[in-house]
């Protein structure tokens, strides 16, 4: 039989390891299953401008490691391996070969591609999901970035610093970007924008050589940068916990706030936030998690 | 940045080998050698480093395995048409047999070895 914990957090995004910070300071035995890929959509991006405490701003990855130095110093056990099979109809919970008599669910979401026929052939060959990792391959170079939130403002921002020509495709008229990313977009000379429209397709053999859009216009670039957005990450709970028709975990607790419909399982961050989706909201629902998770172990639930 | 202390997640001994332009050739040319293109700016690298660090331990006496730094070696980045980092590239006897773009984690690159017989 797998080792018992008192709590297991399945994610290590800002929503799992402040849950982590907040039950292993409670003293509860605390395994967190990090993902091969830990720390969530923070360790793609850059400068993180709006998490409170940084007043010259914070990168994303140093956010996120120092999150989990904090997380490990009240002992949380950090496995990084992913979650692939758990098991609520039983009690303790069961999740790979560990048990819990608690779960918190911090998956967060994962990233969307745009699923045109020749995207998923031209990555790293000039389509990338990640500006801060590849815009320095594109030296004076024109790239295209599809997406119309604050990821894509990103991640035409720092293409600007390297490439000739940014392109914005977006599909609708304005963007949903906050304010202040729109402004800077909008003050930087290299960035395009092409309103109302959608691409196509990705063009080219060996690397990337272009977009062509849904009304057949081609715009030439050498890079495409995707940034639609990202949906929950809840496949592996399909069938096991109630889910909304977006497919983002639902939580019904009514004396726990964030309790599934499983008693014992609790839910924080991105997976069941359609709304918000910060880094400083999502480590708000961790602790929410891991403070309903203390009080209900308190309770002897368990 | 605060500079924190990612050093830490890299290991003790740095095991993996630093290539450059000036002994690359030289080292991919026999044997099964594996190359992971990183920079210090690019946040997945950093997932993937220790994962490196951890096989050059469990591969040594089978396969080399090493890095090259994308920033001081664009041009081996160039010459092999990395356009995304990490980008991980299998060699055997000089030649490329594989390659594994974007961080898949201990299993992505045990998985792309394994194409060597190893």
């Amino acid at each position: 039989m797998g080792e018992l914990f008192d709590v297991i957090i399945i994610g290590s995004g800002p929503a799992g390891l402040t849950a982590g910070v907040y039950t292993s300071r409670a003293n509860l035995k605390t395994l967190m299953l990090a993902g091969e890929k830990w720390g969530g959509q923070l360790m793609l991006t850059t400068l993180v401008e709006n998490y409170p405490g940084f007043a010259q701003g914070i990168q994303g990855p140093d956010l996120m490691y120092a999150m989990r130095q904090q997380a490990e110093k009240f002992g949380v056990m950090i496995r990084q391996e992913n979650a692939t099979e758990v098991n609520f109809a039983t009690k303790p919970f069961e999740v790979n070969a560990y048990r819990g008599k608690s779960v918190i669910v911090a998956t967060g979401a994962a990233f969307n591609w745009l699923n045109l026929p020749n995207e998923q052939r031209l990555i790293g060959r000039g389509v990338s999901s990640c500006a801060t990792c590849d815009a320095a391959f594109f030296k004076n170079k024109k790239v295209v970035v599809v997406g119309g939130g604050d990821a894509a403002m990103e991640e035409a921002l720092v293409l600007a610093k390297h490439a000739a020509e940014i392109t914005i495709v977006h599909r609708r008229q304005e963007f949903r970007a906050s304010k202040i990313m729109q402004d800077r977009v909008f003050a930087e000379p290299k960035i395009k924008i092409i309103w109302n429209a959608q691409v196509r397709d990705v063009l080219g053999e060996s690397k990337v050589e272009g977009v062509v859009l849904t009304d057949g216009q081609t715009v030439k670039a050498e890079g495409m940068f995707v940034a639609v957005g990202h949906s929950p990450a809840t496949k592996l709970f399909a069938g096991k916990l109630d889910l909304d028709e977006k497919s983002y975990l639902k939580r019904l607790g009514q004396k726990y706030k964030t309790m599934s419909n499983v008693d014992g399982v609790f839910i924080s961050g991105d997976v069941h936030d359609h709304i918000y989706g910060q880094a400083v909201t999502a480590a708000g629902y961790g602790c929410e998690a891991a403070l309903d998770a203390e009080r209900w172990l308190a309770e002897g639930q368990s | 940045m605060l500079g924190l202390p990612w050093g830490m997640y890299i290991g003790k001994a740095m095991a993996a080998v630093n290539l450059t332009s000036a002994d690359f050739d030289e080292k991919i040319k026999s044997g099964v050698v594996m190359v992971d293109f990183w920079a210090e700016w690019c946040g997945p690298c950093k997932m993937a480093a220790p994962v490196v660090e951890e096989l050059s331990e469990e591969y040594k006496d089978r396969a080399v395995i090493a890095k090259v730094d994308v920033d001081a070696e664009a041009e081996l980045s160039g010459k092999y048409g990395v356009m995304s980092i990490p980008t991980v590239i299998l060699f055997k006897d000089g030649n490329e047999i594989g390659r594994q773009v974007g961080f898949a984690g201990k299993a992505g690159y045990v998985q792309l070895l394994a194409k060597t017989g190893l």
